[in-house]
């Protein structure tokens, strides 16, 4: 009977299994799948096998190797999915983008205004090669995701300088979102989402009670006293203020319904539901009324084809007939034409090469992905322990999510377009380290938050009914 | 904090079911109308990412492709002897699009119809390319050279038929083009095609003059006003003398309808009124017969309705709610009766084939690349438009007039050759130039092989039924013999 002496305490000891073999298992799953992807790219555009096959597969295979070892190392409790599914949309994303890099259609397009076409997947492989440095670095350095409440005030600061920083370098595409020093560029509104989260997280926490109970009824309402919010308010104003001068409506969005999302997680209150709704709708009209930029946007998808009549982009328009022209089962890696959407073909658009090329199968299999990744997010933060990480899961989480719906929404017709980039899919350094550091704090937090709870201290009650052993 | 979070959670997963809702609807049912959307490029894309099938025509193809070098167009449609054969291929242009078999038979001519479904599975499977598979036409040739030749720089039309069949043999338009000039989609295309329009081009040579133009039918029409007396028992006898006085005034007016010319009419025979044409006689038998009537026997022949061949033909016109003196003019295709080359040639088709109109067609199968027969046009009934009866009397009628009338020049030893000449007078007060038409067909021994409809515009030197007869009937004549001697040779 010696087996049920040992489990009589009521915390186990024994604990959620740690599951990182089947993250290596997964893994090895996200490195092959894309390398029969660019085989098959390959092949289906030159005949041939890509020439950098191999190195493309060790490239991968050792970014994902890295990563799980880190993982294993110091993290190892860790949600098992969140890497693995990073790492297959990281992998699918490149072989996109160097299946773009192989029209003919671009390159003609590129030289047509004078520019030299330059392929963009090398220079993807080295920002994933970066995004998974810092991944591997927070993992390393961040001991425990509560450190970061320390830097509460400093986030804050960090985040609107951040915001600000753009303003004084020159747009590009019509949006000024971007610090570019010589041919090295930023999207400071990436690492923004981040940071801003923890501030949020940090306010939050301190003032939740505060929030949710020292409230005035108002209008059926309970709104807080302005003490409490009026710093987060503040902040989420100027962001949103910036952005809106910056051009950036996606990113708009974004922190918006973050901060929806955060104050309603942490007061407990729907009333903020009810209040960012109305909120977002009349910001929403005040703004389509005043920018001309968002009145364009509005347009276009309400019939995405005027543009062909009245002249404009008709990149909705081509988009959606990339998506048609895939059907179910789509053309096949390399075989559609969805360049002809032109210069966003493998940033903002690059949904629409999954669209025709991997058909309605590979478009819902790419979402649920992303969905997948939502999922494992939240459940983090359900399973937290503290409130600090719970609200930053959630906050990433949504922010994660709600990215993913503003940009495959906008290229799909559904929402307006207000262009953010595909998380880890689309071409863009900032946006692929930034996600693999949101990633990385998500599997830190999910790490403390499995953890077995140390070994109790035997208490003297067990001690008294212990059978004395000779 | 955990029922709000799990508040979100479920929020979020509407966002992703959101997307997935959009997703289905776009990618499944959407998709097939955002894929032929005809802005969607691929469809051109689609169409010259492989050589093209070809247009058939006596075993030979009339049409051909070429290897180019764009980024998106590989192939670029050619042509032999574009001009002559524009009014049955159509045109298949990079930058124009298509028409006519070219655009109707695309799905064929590209291999993406969905009858070739098996063969591409094949092909993909055996990893060979995607090929096109061909249109084989039922026109002739000779006839077709026999009409180009004959109209030469003259503007108009020809279409023949085979009236046992209703197969189209001939379809000739003058002016025309050469749809090779603007196959690709360079700016020296883009010149050549807006020379063609009809802005820049008078005589607009990308009309299918053939199909899709009506002209007053003139005298030819007196052919259907016959029918229409034999058929409603208003006289029986082709060579009893008919009650038509001359000058007959047209009814309600004072105005007398004249002759052209000095010609026998008073009391004149059906047969003698064919041959010499006269309006009194058959202006005064469309009144006597009255407008619905008229009109019966017109749409039994096909008019007031379109023919899809399978390219359109327009509807020729036999009016409706007219007053009695529009009606007189009209049973001698004046007014506002209006016919196609093609509605003509359907008339003497109809006589030819014993009283049995046959629904014209000009594609007699499509063939998959692989050579096998997706589908044949069996010759189809469209109406009996006179009975067998009749239809001889008619024969005897337009036999006479090539005999002895004003379609001498129509005549082929050897051969019975019936046919009507026309003159449709054209503009306000017949100012400007007419119409000379002939229809005609030829008989063997095991009935006609071939009717024939010619119109030429603006034969401005000659006026009367001679015009029809010195202008028209011998183009009709050549392309007849051109058939004759290809089923000699058979």
């Amino acid at each position: 009977m010696s087996s049920s002496t040992t489990n009589t305490t009521t915390i186990s000891t024994a604990g959620p299994p740690s599951r990182r073999n089947t993250e290596l298992a997964m893994l090895a799953f996200a490195v092959i799948i894309p390398v029969f992807a660019y085989a098959n790219a390959g092949l289906a555009l030159s005949d041939e096998m890509p020439s950098g096959m191999l190195s493309y597969g060790l490239g991968l295979g050792l970014l994902a190797g890295v990563g799980h070892l880190v993982v294993r190392k110091f993290a190892p409790y860790a949600d098992p999915l969140l890497l693995p599914i990073a790492t297959l949309l990281n992998g699918l994303g490149l072989v996109l983008i160097w299946r773009l890099d192989q029209s003919k259609r671009l390159a003609q397009r590129a030289e047509n205004i004078g520019q030299v076409f330059s392929p963009s997947a090398p220079n993807q492989l080295i920002y994933s090669a970066l995004g998974v440095a810092l991944f591997v670095g927070v993992l390393i350095l961040l001991k425990d995701h509560r450190l970061l409440q320390r830097y509460t005030y400093i986030s804050m600061a960090v985040a609107l300088i951040l915001l600000i920083l753009p303003v004084f370098f020159p747009p590009r595409f019509g949006a000024r979102i971007w610090i570019s020093i010589g041919s090295f560029s930023i999207q400071p509104g990436e690492f923004a989402k981040i940071i801003i989260a923890v501030f949020f997280s940090g306010y939050l926490m301190v003032k939740r009670d505060a929030l949710a109970l020292a409230s005035r009824r108002f209008m059926g309402l309970y709104l807080p006293r302005g003490r409490d919010l009026g710093p987060i308010l503040v902040v989420w104003g100027m962001s949103i203020l910036i952005l809106v001068f910056e051009t950036d409506l996606g990113t708009s969005l974004l922190f918006f319904g973050l901060f929806v999302v955060m104050l309603y997680v942490a007061t407990e209150r729907t009333s903020w539901i009810v209040f960012g709704l109305l909120m977002s709708a009349a910001g929403a009209v005040g703004v389509a009324t005043f920018e001309p930029h968002v009145q364009q946007r509005v347009d276009a998808w309400l019939d995405p084809f005027a543009a062909f009549k009245t002249g404009g982009s008709d990149q909705i328009a081509q988009a959606l007939m990339a998506f048609g022209s895939g059907g179910v089962f789509g053309t096949g890696l390399g075989q559609g034409n969805s360049d002809l959407i032109g210069f966003a073909a493998n940033s903002d658009f690059i949904l629409a090469t999954v669209g025709e090329e991997l058909g309605l199968a590979g478009t819902m299999g790419i979402l649920l992905l992303y969905g997948l990744i939502v999922e494992r997010g939240v459940r983090t933060a359900l399973a937290a322990r503290d409130p600090f990480g719970k609200l930053l899961a959630i906050g990433l989480s949504a922010a994660f999510a709600i990215q993913v719906f503003v940009v495959a929404g906008g290229v799909m017709g559904l929402i307006p377009l207000t262009g953010m980039t595909m998380p880890f899919i689309a071409q863009g350094g900032s946006s692929v380290i930034a996600n693999w550091a949101l990633v990385a704090i998500l599997i830190k937090i999910s790490d403390t938050a499995r953890r077995p709870a140390p070994t109790p201290a035997p208490t003297t009650d067990a001690e008294m009914t212990q059978v004395v052993r000779p | 904090m955990n029922k709000p979070l799990r508040r979100i959670a479920i929020f979020c997963g509407l966002l992703v079911f959101a997307l997935l809702l959009r997703d289905n609807w776009i990618q499944y049912v959407q998709a097939d109308e955002l894929k032929n959307h005809d802005k969607n490029r691929r469809v051109l894309i689609a169409r010259y990412s492989q050589p093209r099938g070809n247009i058939i025509v006596d075993g030979q193809p009339i049409t051909g492709s070429v290897e180019t070098n764009g980024t998106d167009f590989k192939y670029k449609r050619t042509y032999k002897n574009g001009p002559m054969w524009a009014p049955v291929t159509g045109y298949a242009s990079q930058a124009f699009d298509a028409n006519q078999i070219e655009k109707i038979e695309d799905g064929i001519l590209t291999g993406n119809d969905d009858r070739l479904f098996f063969n591409r599975t094949i092909d993909m499977i055996t990893g060979k390319k995607q090929k096109g598979g061909d249109v084989i036409t039922t026109l002739n040739g000779k006839a077709q050279e026999a009409a180009f030749k004959g109209l030469g720089d003259k503007k108009g039309a020809v279409a023949a038929l085979d009236p046992r069949t209703g197969k189209i043999l001939a379809l000739a338009s003058t002016p025309s083009y050469d749809p090779s000039t603007f196959a690709g989609g360079s700016t020296k295309d883009e010149k050549a095609w807006n020379a063609l329009l009809p802005k820049n081009d008078k005589d607009d040579p990308m009309l299918n003059r053939a199909l899709r133009q009506t002209y007053p039918p003139g005298s030819t029409f007196k052919v259907v006003t016959a029918a229409a007396a034999l058929e409603n028992g208003k006289y029986t006898d082709i060579d009893a003398p008919t009650d038509s006085p001359d000058p007959w005034k047209l009814p309600l007016s004072v105005k007398p309808l004249p002759n052209e010319g000095n010609i026998p009419c008073e009391n004149a025979s059906l047969r003698q009124a064919l041959r010499y044409s006269c309006n009194t006689v058959f202006g005064k038998l469309g009144d006597d017969l009255g407008e619905d009537k008229m009109r019966e026997q017109a749409e039994k022949f096909g008019f007031n309705e379109t023919v899809d061949t399978p390219v359109r033909a327009y509807a020729s016109v036999y009016p409706k709610d007219m007053d009695r003196p529009g009606n007189a003019m009209s049973a001698i295709g004046q007014f506002d009766t209006r016919a196609t080359p093609l509605q003509m040639a359907m008339v003497a088709a109809a006589v030819a084939n014993d009283g049995k109109l046959m629904k014209p067609y000009m594609v007699d199968s499509l063939r998959a690349p692989n050579l096998n027969t997706i589908e044949q046009t069996s010759p189809e009934e469209m109406s009996q438009p006179v009975s067998a009866e009749n239809a001889h009397k008619l024969q005897d009628m337009m036999e006479t007039v090539v005999k002895e009338g004003t379609g001498t020049s129509a005549q082929i030893p050897g051969v019975t050759v019936g046919g009507k000449t026309g003159t449709a007078q054209h503009g306000v007060a017949n100012s400007k130039n007419p119409y000379a038409w002939f229809i005609s067909y030829a008989k063997g021994d095991d009935g006609s092989p071939v009717a024939v409809a010619v119109v030429i515009e603006g034969s401005d030197t000659l006026r009367g039924d001679i015009a029809g007869g010195k202008l028209a009937a011998p183009i009709a004549k050549s392309v007849m013999q051109a058939v004759l001697d290809t089923e000699r040779d058979k």
